[in-house]
């Protein structure tokens, strides 16, 4: 387990900005150029920092998008309207600007292409961040795991990366990928339209006997009940590695 | 280090009062956010117990009941987590460990506390005692929500929140500290917020 830690390179570290993408109407992709980086774990975060010209500073984290072996490092911020740091990144930030942040973070959440498989990744909203670079091809490549990719989201429009994860579908038949749509789906939709549920994951992921590395993000709420159910259907649960985001419904 | 100004952020300013309360790098939330590594364990009251284990092997016990029937206290605390939150004014019920380690503080210098789920951290036997921690089963005088550690949890509000364990089940007394599960994956063995002990190195 210690060698699996922090590698010795977390620092702060000064990006700059050299393109912004937007997403979805509320996501937007910073991709970064860092010199000297010294790269991450899919799945891993960095915290980012903020200061304004009196001193002060907020820091949120935010997953890393980029897989290990991409060129630039890529973060994906979804916009929360009571956010204090994610609407400047969001609306304010600009090609060109420096960003600091401290990283690569976290250990657990986190998957090698050397790691035994085959690898079920299940995304509720912008929980599929740290998910797709687990997901990016060049992994995949490598590693010739095969994977199978479970994407919630409320609306077609919210779907992050999916003409990209549509490409990785079609090029790749070790990737296996399934949308659902829980509040409105377009015209012909063939997907999934509601929450995931004991029968979905029974069709899509793999069975229990085939002891799947699961890697489940997404808020709160939605993995405290994507995660009872794989575990009520045999799943191990040492074998299910979670990240959330966002409080209980208190 | 210089920082780098951010251009145009000016970001959301706490009261002197408020502000004078979080930790370094830490900000206010009013709601309560949940972190844990896996899925959330369900373990039925009458499977539960908790357990004081000795170097030696020798233990103490207590089950559900048992554990009701100690001295209880109430907690009224800030709390911060190692992702950056704080929340203030927890109010939380439980009994403190100055009880349930009564003859057992001259067993080691640090404590392994093991929770079901496979979930382990480690303190110092010293920041436990004289009133500084509890098994705590109630929070804001209901029973602990499973999500947030329940039926019951480790509270030590003066270390980052990842110390005060959830569904904590015993702790293990050490001769010697040794690394539990966040700090394996290099985390601060100790965890101060005020000294922002957050990672290895820090």
């Amino acid at each position: 387990m210690a060698g699996t830690a922090l590698p010795g390179q977390l620092k702060w570290w000064t990006g700059e900005v050299t393109e912004i993408v937007r997403e979805t109407p509320t996501a937007t992709s910073l991709i970064l150029k860092v010199p000297d980086w010294l790269g991450h774990r899919a799945g891993q975060h960095v915290d980012v920092r903020l200061t304004a010209e009196d001193g002060y500073q907020a820091v949120r984290s935010y997953s890393i998008a980029s897989a290990p072996d991409d060129e630039q490092l890529m973060l994906t911020i979804e916009r929360l309207d009571d956010g204090e740091v994610s609407p400047y990144l969001v609306d304010d930030v600009l090609p060109g600007n420096p960003l600091e942040f401290l990283g690569p973070i976290g250990g657990y959440f986190a998957w090698d292409a050397e790691m035994v498989g085959p690898l079920l990744l299940i995304a509720g909203g912008s929980g599929v961040v740290p998910l797709r670079a687990m997901a990016r091809p060049r992994a995949l490549t490598n590693s010739g795991v095969p994977t199978r990719f479970l994407y919630s989201a409320r609306t077609a429009d919210a779907l992050i990366y999916r003409a990209e994860l549509d490409a990785l579908a079609q090029s790749d038949e070790r990737f296996e990928l399934t949308y659902t749509l829980t509040r409105a789906q377009p015209p012909g939709w063939t997907g999934y339209a509601r929450r995931v549920d004991a029968e979905m994951l029974r069709e899509v992921a793999w069975p229990p006997e085939d002891d799947p590395a699961i890697y489940l993000c997404g808020p709160t709420t939605f993995v405290e009940v994507v995660a009872g159910q794989l575990v009520a259907l045999g799943h191990n649960p040492a074998r299910i590695r979670i990240e959330r985001f966002g409080p209980t419904g208190v | 280090m210089v920082n780098i100004i951010s251009r145009g952020f000016r970001g959301r300013r706490q009261n002197p009062e408020t502000a004078r309360r979080l930790p370094p790098g830490q900000y206010l939330t009013e709601r309560f956010p949940v972190l844990s590594a896996g899925p959330t364990p369900h373990t039925p009251l009458a499977a539960w117990d908790f357990s004081i284990v000795a170097p030696d092997g020798h233990s103490r016990q207590w089950n559900w009941e048992g554990f009701q029937a100690l001295p209880r206290e109430t907690i009224t605390t800030d709390i911060h987590c190692v992702t950056r939150w704080s929340k203030l004014d927890t109010v939380w019920e439980g009994v403190s460990l100055d009880t349930l380690l009564d003859g057992f503080v001259e067993d080691g210098q640090f404590i392994m506390a093991f929770c079901d789920g496979g979930y382990t951290t480690n303190l110092p036997l010293a920041d436990v005692l004289g009133g500084k921690a509890w098994i705590s089963d109630t929070y804001d005088g209901q029973p602990l929500d499973p999500e947030h550690g329940g039926p019951a949890r480790l509270l030590v509000p003066h270390l980052y929140f990842w110390k005060s364990a959830k569904w904590v089940r015993g702790l293990r007394l050490m001769r010697q500290d040794e690394p539990g599960f966040w700090e394996n994956y290099g985390y601060h063995m100790y965890g101060d917020p005020w000294r922002e002990q957050r990672y290895r190195g820090n």
